[in-house]
């Protein structure tokens, strides 16, 4: 089809050497993104040439959804208006109950002089696609620079905790999801106020809590919220429940598994929440805290 | 070049069907094909399809490598990787460098490729995305990546299995319409 006869006069490099130069400018690139995380400026222009695009293959699944929607029937919105009556109602009188709470807390904080709780700021969002690198669990959410997000805040659905900003580009972030490998998280059992720190270890609907003494105090069907004291989540989220507890005199660590509470991937609508934090080094107090807290994490009790 | 008779056919060129004539391409035809595959490779689908689903712009550049080798460059192939990278989140560079050894294999093989009747050029096309695969994962395991599984290789054999759909309807708009032949 193609058999051009061979060239008298050879222009520019053979293909052996055009192939090595740009294995190298590739291995060049990797290496300086995966180590020293040089080329964020880059990666971030290229998202943006890439954007319409992007939005452009966003509007089949769209429309898909559209579609469906619009094919739901009447039974099914009366069962799911009937569950969000029931909802709003357990909600709101639990609403009624806190807003008193809020009040006695904020006085006896006071009384014995305790820094105030932060106050949160929540932006919604919205999953628009999975990144599909099979070696790491991430999504794509609408939200960017423009609506303020900034890497390291934390990203709730309606039941917890799914994951943390890792990358903020103009108008849309990524957020690695708590079931990606070895992404860490503060957490603290519910039930017996032991903290530790979970992992996520790369699969859908498992992560681990790592680094806990075969006597730690952990059951199955423990709830673990985060505690909040590395300053990047809010304290309180509930993020994942105890599904079975290993413990084995022979190692050090009991084996801990645990699944998510959210549907990870499942999850369309989501929150981000900004705490309005400031990093907590600079007072002494705040210092002396921290250091007791990585303690404890150390040596639970 | 003795490959062909290994597998005990005669695989010489008469063994293939008579090539095709077909007009040339035109490079607006091969941007716009380039184009569809990003679309396709960048669709939002549900996590299951997004892990197994072919990479269409390998598809699409092994095949314009091995038929047009004269219209694919590195630099090219090496830019789409780079945008396929941030795409899915991935190194910065990995696809590029994926693509780079497939457009190096492609044209490395391409005049044997084409004389090879469609199951070995199946053969050859998985072998070389599952090449590409390799390195990409030998790349991630180093950078301290765990292996994510045999599902891993499934959009190499999908990929290669698509392969027939693939050269067919790339190669439909290029067929000669008898009435042109006559003028």
């Amino acid at each position: 089809m193609n058999h051009s006869a061979p060239q008298f006069f050879k222009r520019g490099p053979t293909l052996h050497t055009r192939f090595v130069f740009f294995c190298l400018a590739s291995l060049i690139l990797i290496i300086a993104d995966g180590r020293f995380h040089y080329l964020e400026v880059m990666r971030k222009s290229v998202s943006v040439a890439l954007y319409p695009l992007q939005r452009l293959t966003d509007i089949p699944g769209w429309a898909m959804q559209r579609a469906l929607g619009f094919f739901v029937t009447q039974a099914q919105l009366r069962h799911e208006n009937e569950f969000l009556r029931q909802q709003n109602l357990a909600n709101s009188a639990s609403l009624q109950t806190m807003g008193a709470l809020e009040g006695e807390n904020k006085h006896l904080r006071a009384l014995l002089t305790l820094r105030e709780k932060l106050t949160r700021k929540t932006i919604p969002a919205e999953i628009q696609r999975l990144y599909p690198d099979p070696f790491t669990r991430r999504a794509a959410i609408d939200r960017g620079l423009q609506d303020g997000l900034r890497p390291g805040l934390a990203v709730v659905d309606a039941i917890g905790l799914i994951g943390q900003i890792t990358r903020v580009y103009p108008w849309q972030s990524e957020v690695t999801l708590i079931t990606d490998k070895d992404q860490a998280i503060p957490i603290q059992v519910q039930r017996s106020a032991l903290r530790g720190v979970l992992f996520g270890i790369g699969d859908d609907g498992a992560v681990e809590l790592r680094y806990m003494p075969v006597s730690a105090d952990v059951q199955n069907g423990d709830v673990l919220v985060t505690s909040g004291i590395d300053g990047t989540y809010p304290s309180g989220l509930p993020v994942a429940k105890v599904t079975n507890v290993e413990r084995n005199a022979a190692y050090a660590f009991a084996r801990i598994s645990c699944v998510p509470l959210t549907g990870v991937l499942g999850a369309i609508q989501v929150m981000v929440v900004d705490t309005d934090e400031k990093p907590r080094v600079n007072t002494s107090s705040g210092q002396s805290q921290s250091a007791e807290d990585s303690k404890s994490l150390q040596t639970p009790r | 070049m003795r490959f062909p008779t290994r597998f005990g056919v005669a695989l010489t060129p008469s063994a293939s069907p008579p090539p095709e004539l077909l007009r040339p391409a035109r490079a607006s035809y091969i941007a716009l094909t380039v184009l569809l595959a990003a679309i396709l490779n960048l669709l939002a689908l549900p996590e299951l399809i997004t892990r197994v689903k072919p990479d269409f712009i390998a598809l699409i550049l092994i095949y314009w490598t091995i038929f047009h080798p004269d219209r694919v460059s590195f630099t090219i192939v090496w830019t789409l990787g780079l945008l396929m990278d941030v795409a899915s989140g991935s190194l910065f560079g990995q696809h590029a460098l994926a693509y780079t050894l497939m457009l190096y294999l492609a044209a490395l093989f391409h005049r044997r490729i084409i004389m090879f009747p469609m199951p070995y050029q199946v053969f050859h096309v998985g072998t070389i995305l599952l090449l590409a695969q390799l390195v990409t994962l030998a790349l991630r395991s180093v950078a301290g990546s765990d292996f994510p599984g045999p599902t891993y290789f499934l959009p190499s054999l999908l990929g290669a299995a698509l392969w027939p759909l693939v050269t067919a309807l790339l190669r439909a708009p290029l067929r000669q319409s008898p009435e042109q032949d006559a003028t």
